[in-house]
């Protein structure tokens, strides 16, 4: 789960990280308001769960609360990378005299956590990474004793700072690592972190990435969740244990397990034909959740047939038919079904199917042929 | 020969009284699996599928030596179970458990090497060595023993390639599900390492997915280690950068993770990448015979 560059903050602040504090506001006149308080140049940055806001025209410097109501009165609305704006942050402006970039993540050929700093802060790290590799500094974590102190220590040094920023630096890794922890983090990232004019550090900015597995331990952090910021189809579909991502195609594909998933998507491409959507039933499907699987996928106005693979191994082919059988009594489906089950307890299913009028192929190939084909009369 | 799980398999079931754990139990012992006793706090006295239930691993081990564990613990507990199992000198363990918070999993894994055991796992199938020892979910039926080695990261896209070889008179020597989280024990290198020294494994099939760099330095691997035939499937070719895999994934791969680059990666090692699952029976054909 994403959040907020100013819900990061707040976490980041709360376990001792200096942020650079601002305020939320949705509309240009709250954003003047802020301003006004805050007093000086303030910057209006847009909170949308993307990055390369600034890029797309999302953050502007404002000299007076007047210019502060104009550039939100721009950004709120903006269309950035898909993602409409719906708040913006009002924060002082900093005096800024170096930028870095310093984050937490997983490095999963390793199976151990990542310290990552770079000298080119406030720009995307993708982009370092892709030319300047070398220019980005890695050093692992040890999973059971955390991050040493000469380890940030070193990360500073060859950052080239000066010996008097190397501990405030050190201690900003520590807490970064430790919120990282604390918080069930698959990311926590400054980008950039500065030092300013007068030689203190501070974060200017906060990313925060959630390990959704690890939701149930952080109801505080579940109750952050922007349902704006989120397909509510895709959350519908969470709820019930269901992985469900919309896509552009016509055809509505309902399979058991990811990498199954994935083929089908791949296979209706091959056939000539483009998936509507990604979606895993999951490992145990109930008739019931088969059902609701289908009912995500007919809420999708552009899906023109159905296709359902399943292969039974934890989920037994005959309670799939089961829940294909309830759910056309419950949801009335209007486009073509095509049916793929093959697996535990498979013949069974396909003949509890025959006598609900739906035929069920053994192969994938053909169950996607035939889901493109029927997609395209219809 | 196979690897990892044969007919002299002592199966220790961890969570063996809950639903999935009593009902793969059942279909294990079915297919012939040497399942020696369950573990459930509590739960000692009872049986399931004739196997004995202990409170403790450690007791279990002392009644019965299993030297195999499968867990299908729920999640928050899965981790737990892991390292009671290593703990108790369990040198193989199976965890099927999907979910497990990748916090829990970086210690976990560290844990299990600093005690010498190997892990499966977590969010897999488990394994199979057809024929003999079925310590896992996968359909027993589809399988039939043979000179192809099977690892994937998927479970059903593996029962998918799997039923397709059978069906084309071509048996598996052991068939690897390693599991699609972040962190996981055992890796497509360790998988490769194991079939490349199994004499009766004479070709290999690899299924992978998007996400993460273990393609890439698998075939990395293969150009270096691996003589026999390999054959190749990448999932996700029409996927869309997932929300998971993240700004910060993206680093630390240095730009891969695509099913494209996996292909290319694997291509470049010699590996025969295949588009479609039903073609990977052919290209074993044509690898064995050559």
């Amino acid at each position: 789960m994403n959040l907020h560059e100013y819900q990061a903050a707040e976490i980041f602040s709360r376990h001792g990280i200096r942020t650079n504090a601002g305020k939320i506001a949705t509309t240009p006149d709250e954003a003047e308001a802020i301003a006004r308080d805050l007093g000086g140049i303030v910057v209006v940055k847009a909170q949308v769960h993307t990055g390369g806001r600034g890029k797309a025209g999302g953050v502007k410097l404002a000299r007076t609360p007047e210019a502060a109501r104009e550039a939100a009165e721009t950004i709120l609305g903006m269309d950035i990378r898909g993602h409409i704006v719906r708040k913006v942050l009002v924060a002082p402006g900093v005096d800024i005299a170096r930028e870095f970039y310093l984050g937490v993540t997983l490095d999963r050929a390793r199976r151990q956590n990542v310290i990552m700093a770079s000298a080119e802060g406030g720009v995307e790290i993708e982009e370092v990474a892709r030319e300047r590799p070398e220019r980005i500094i890695r050093a692992l974590v040890d999973p059971m004793l955390g991050v040493h102190p000469w380890q940030a220590r070193q990360i500073g040094f060859e950052l080239g700072l000066d010996p008097d920023k190397i501990s405030g630096f050190a201690a900003i890794v520590q807490r970064l690592y430790d919120t990282y922890i604390a918080e069930d983090a698959t990311l926590t990232e400054i980008n950039p972190l500065v030092l300013t004019g007068a030689g203190e550090w501070l974060a200017l900015d906060a990313k925060m990435t959630i390990d959704d597995n690890a939701l149930f331990r952080h109801p505080d952090l579940e109750a952050m969740r922007d349902l704006d910021e989120e397909n509510a189809t895709e959350l519908d579909a969470r709820h019930s244990g269901i992985s469900f991502v919309k896509l552009e195609g016509d055809i509505g594909c309902i399979v058991n397990g990811a990498g199954l998933a994935m083929a089908t998507m791949d296979a209706v491409k091959l056939h000539g034909g483009e998936p509507a959507n990604f979606l895993d039933v999951g490992g145990g499907a109930s008739a019931d959740q088969v059902a609701k699987a289908f009912g995500l996928v007919t809420a999708d106005p552009n899906v023109r047939a159905i296709l359902i693979n399943i292969f039974g191994g934890i989920t037994r082919g005959d309670i799939v038919a089961q829940g294909i059988a309830e759910a056309l009594d419950r949801v009335n489906v209007q486009v073509p079904i095509v049916v793929r089950l093959s697996g535990t307890n498979a013949e069974e299913g396909r003949k509890l199917l025959a006598e609900n009028g739906l035929a069920a192929t053994t192969s994938m190939d053909e169950a996607a042929a035939q889901a493109v084909q029927a997609a395209r009369a219809a | 020969m196979s690897i990892l799980v044969d007919r002299d398999s002592r199966v220790l079931v961890q969570g063996i009284t809950g639903r999935e754990g009593s009902f793969h139990t059942t279909q294990m012992v079915e297919y012939g699996t040497n399942i020696v006793a369950g573990v459930t706090p509590g739960g000692r006295g009872k049986s399931v599928a004739g196997a004995p239930v202990f409170d403790t691993v450690a007791e279990a081990m002392a009644e019965t030596q299993p030297n195999v564990s499968i867990i299908f613990v729920p999640a928050r507990f899965a981790p737990d179970a892991i390292y009671e199992a290593v703990d108790n000198d369990v040198p193989f363990v199976v965890c099927i458990t999907e979910g497990i918070p990748v916090a829990d999993m970086v210690p976990a894994y560290a844990h299990v090497r600093q005690r010498g055991s190997r892990l499966l796992g977590p969010n897999c199938p488990g394994l199979i060595t057809p024929g003999q020892a079925k310590v896992g979910i996968m359909p027993g039926f589809i399988h039939t023993p043979g000179p192809v080695g099977v690892v994937s990261r998927s479970g059903t896209l593996t029962y998918e390639v799997v039923d397709a070889l059978t069906r084309a008179g071509i048996g598996q020597s052991t068939a690897v599900g390693i599991g699609g989280d972040p962190v996981i024990g055992t890796s497509f290198i360790d998988v490769l390492g194991l079939f490349e020294a199994d004499p009766e494994t004479e070709a290999i099939v690899m299924i992978g997915e998007i996400g993460g760099s273990d393609e890439e330095l698998a075939a990395q691997f293969i150009q270096e280690h691996v003589t026999k035939p390999v054959v190749g499937f990448i999932a996700g070719r029409t996927a869309p950068p997932g929300k998971r895999m993240g700004h910060a994934g993206a680093i630390i791969s240095g730009g891969s993770g695509t099913a494209a680059e996996k292909m290319a990666a694997l291509e470049a090692a010699g590996v025969r990448v295949v588009d479609r699952p039903s073609a990977v029976p052919g290209a074993i054909k044509d690898a064995l015979h050559r």
